[in-house]
């Protein structure tokens, strides 16, 4: 009893065919979406690898490129398959070739599969990669002379100007951090000795944020320096005062917006999922329909196609039998006759 | 003596008048490109409407639009006038209305010139509007508490960060201004009230300059305040220091942006001009090449066409006369003295009826 069968008449596997041929290159449209989707996240990580410590991992983008690429190529010939079904002759050569593409059709949809849980579940990588490399970067602020981190301190104002955030966690990261290179201390004075000695660390900490963290939509002109100090700024007072500096720490920032292309990503292969396995299924319809044709002289003529030739636990039952004979076959014959005691 | 005068085969204006269908629908596509490009003109300039003074420079775009508009209705019709061509018994529908057609397009393309020209010109408007636009900008910086003009610090701010420009010509311009309101001020302090008193108008100026304009590629963290003292920072020079503020003024950032704007737009435009010229020659051609098939009778026979059916100079006489005798029929007889009330015997014979026998005269005696 086959598994879901139905029955076809010339006009319906006409159909079918013209159906399936413009479902295959829808896919690879979405493969094409996929490609370029890929690479557009390996140019966001790319252009802020600095933040990242230059640790990120690119696992992601590589792999929904290749998918990208196997997505276009297999759903190609699927709809070259598909054209050239209802022409006798080209189908009898093409029928050998009808069920290892299958095969294969179903282990990229598994790589598919794959590739959706990693999406999901790098995200957390990238967020690790991310508090560790804001921390760094904070503190490779001042290096500006460093040869490598000379272009930390663009980098991480530009990150905080367009993702509107300051810090890693918030603004207060910047107080316990020296972003003032020594260069630009004037060590004569006396306020600055004062400053430096107090620490343990000798550095030269003090309660104030780059420039980058000010907000352009306060209505009073930005309060960089001694943003704790009440007394140091007329009719202010910091712990109301939210529209002065960015409040959003850019670990929080970044990782939203790459969590939001992580998403789209996952979401985009859930629907190619569903797509090629819609593509599999149409095909194995269309090639049972023109295999079971009563009289392949009559194109006229009533076939059946079906998704399985035996019901789905007969099938299952025997996929398990041939997995066992497998194995089997590769033990040796215990209380059988040895092949060398034949030979005597 | 024809101008640029062709022969023209049947099988050639046939050819003619399908490669005409296709250039028309070409053309749509053109038409529709200008309009969007007229479009995305109009969104740019009223993004930035806050800094720009009133001027009227909204009607480049406007123009351009309505040029596309236009291009795409006449391309359309001139599209199936082509198509229809090919059959010469269609061709007699549109006949009477093709030299109209043609007069209009040809005029048509004229304000697609003139068009282009605009884009190239309006520069030295938006030049003006910018200057005045921004200045007004930076003196209602601090008004954040009135109304109209509470989000004005924003988009100066944005605009110094987004477009990497300081001030109007540059960043001395905001020592000239009071940009910090006076809510903020501590009036209660000896050094406020001074520089307040010191200054003729009683404004508090400053060497400072706001945060939007500190360069992100400065090595140093940024120096906003005393921006012209040497001895208030270590180790800096104000004269010789280059990378710590924006030194682009932003009238000229502005300006740089929307020139090369329009400088694409305008040579996509010229382009589109040249493009409706040729197609309009094409059309005379085949306008002129099946009149005179017709005149001759026979469709299947060779025919001339031409642009012009004497030459310049002839036509542009034949034309002037028109027009002229056009104004005479509406002028006044002024021949006797210039008094048109004197009765002049009327040259043309009366007709009396069916007998033509004139009347007796009456003699009325009172």
């Amino acid at each position: 009893m086959p598994f879901l069968s139905l029955k076809f008449n010339l006009q319906k596997r006409v159909k079918l065919a013209q159906g399936l041929w413009m479902l295959y290159w829808l896919a690879v449209i979405v493969g094409i979406i996929l490609f370029s989707l890929g690479i557009f996240f390996k140019i966001e990580l790319r252009k802020r690898s600095e933040i990242m410590d230059n640790n990120e991992s690119h696992l992601v983008p590589n792999l929904l490129i290749l998918v990208g690429m196997l997505s276009c190529g297999l759903n190609a010939f699927g709809g070259k398959l598909c054209h050239d079904s209802l022409d006798p002759q080209k189908f009898s050569k093409m029928k050998p070739m009808l069920r290892p593409y299958m095969l294969l059709c179903c282990g990229f949809n598994v790589l598919l599969l794959l590739l959706v849980l990693l999406s999901f579940l790098m995200q957390f990588a990238v967020y690790l990669t991310l508090a560790e490399g804001l921390k760094n970067a904070i503190r490779f602020y001042k290096d500006t002379d460093t040869p490598g981190r000379c272009f930390m301190k663009r980098t991480l104002d530009m990150t905080q100007i367009e993702f509107r955030c300051c810090g890693n966690n918030n603004f207060r990261d910047w107080f316990e951090v020296q972003w003032i290179s020594n260069r630009y201390l004037d060590m004569s004075n006396d306020v600055v000795k004062d400053r430096v000695l107090s620490n343990v660390e000798g550095k030269y900490l003090m309660d104030s944020v780059p420039f980058s963290c000010c907000n352009p939509g306060s209505p009073r002109p930005c309060i960089q320096h001694h943003l704790t100090n009440n007394s140091a700024h007329y009719d202010y007072d910091h712990r109301t005062e939210e529209l002065n500096i960015w409040n959003r720490g850019c670990r929080q920032a970044v990782f939203s917006y790459y969590s939001g292309i992580m998403n789209s990503i996952g979401a985009l292969l859930i629907f190619t999922i569903v797509l090629e396995a819609g593509d599999v299924a149409g095909l194995k319809y269309l090639s049972t329909a023109l295999e079971t044709m009563a009289d392949p002289e009559n194109p006229e003529c009533e076939s059946e196609g079906w998704l399985l030739e035996k019901g789905f636990k007969e099938t299952l039952a025997d996929l398990l039998s041939k997995v066992k004979t497998f194995g089997r076959a590769n033990q040796v014959e215990e209380g059988g006759a040895s092949p060398d005691a034949d030979a005597t | 003596m024809a101008v640029l005068k062709v022969k023209f085969t049947k099988t050639r204006r046939d050819k003619l008048a399908q490669i005409l269908w296709i250039l028309n629908w070409i053309s749509v596509v053109t038409g529709v490109i200008l309009f969007s490009l007229g479009l995305f003109l109009k969104v740019e300039l009223k993004k930035r409407e806050e800094l720009m003074a009133e001027k009227d420079i909204q009607y480049v775009p406007n123009m351009l639009i309505a040029v596309g508009l236009i291009a795409c209705i006449i391309n359309f019709l001139g599209g199936k006038i082509c198509y229809d061509c090919v059959d010469s018994t269609k061709f007699l529908r549109w006949k009477l209305i093709m030299l109209p057609y043609i007069v209009c397009t040809f005029f048509f393309t004229l304000c697609v010139l003139v068009g282009a020209l605009m884009c190239y010109s309006m520069h030295w408007e938006l030049e003006e509007a910018l200057n005045l636009g921004l200045m007004q900008a930076m003196r209602f910086y601090k008004d954040t508490d009135m109304p109209g003009r509470c989000f004005l610090k924003h988009t100066v701010d944005t605009l110094q960060i987004q477009f990497q420009c300081c001030g109007n010509s540059g960043y001395k311009d905001w020592f000239q201004i009071q940009w910090i309101s006076n809510r903020y001020l501590d009036m209660s302090k000896k050094e406020v009230i001074d520089r307040l008193r010191s200054n003729v108008e009683g404004k508090y100026l400053m060497d400072g300059v706001p945060f939007s304009c500190c360069n992100i590629d400065s090595p140093r963290p940024c120096i906003q305040q005393q921006i012209t003292n040497n001895s208030a920072h270590f180790n800096y020079e104000h004269q010789t220091e280059d990378q710590n503020l924006w030194m682009k003024g932003c009238r000229q950032a502005l300006l740089e942006y929307y020139t090369h704007i329009m400088q694409s737009i305008g040579l996509t435009v010229l382009i589109t001009w040249l493009f409706e010229l040729s197609v309009l020659t094409g059309v005379r051609y085949l306008q002129t090449s099946l009149e005179n098939m017709l005149r001759q009778g026979d469709p299947d026979s060779e025919s001339d066409g031409w642009l012009l059916e004497n030459s310049f100079m002839e036509t542009a006489r034949t034309n002037l006369s028109i027009i002229k005798s056009l104004g005479k029929s509406n002028q006044i007889n002024t021949a006797n003295n210039g008094d048109p009330n004197i009765d002049v015997p009327s040259t043309s014979k009366a007709h009396y009826g069916p007998d033509n026998v004139p009347p007796k005269e009456k003699m009325e005696t009172s």
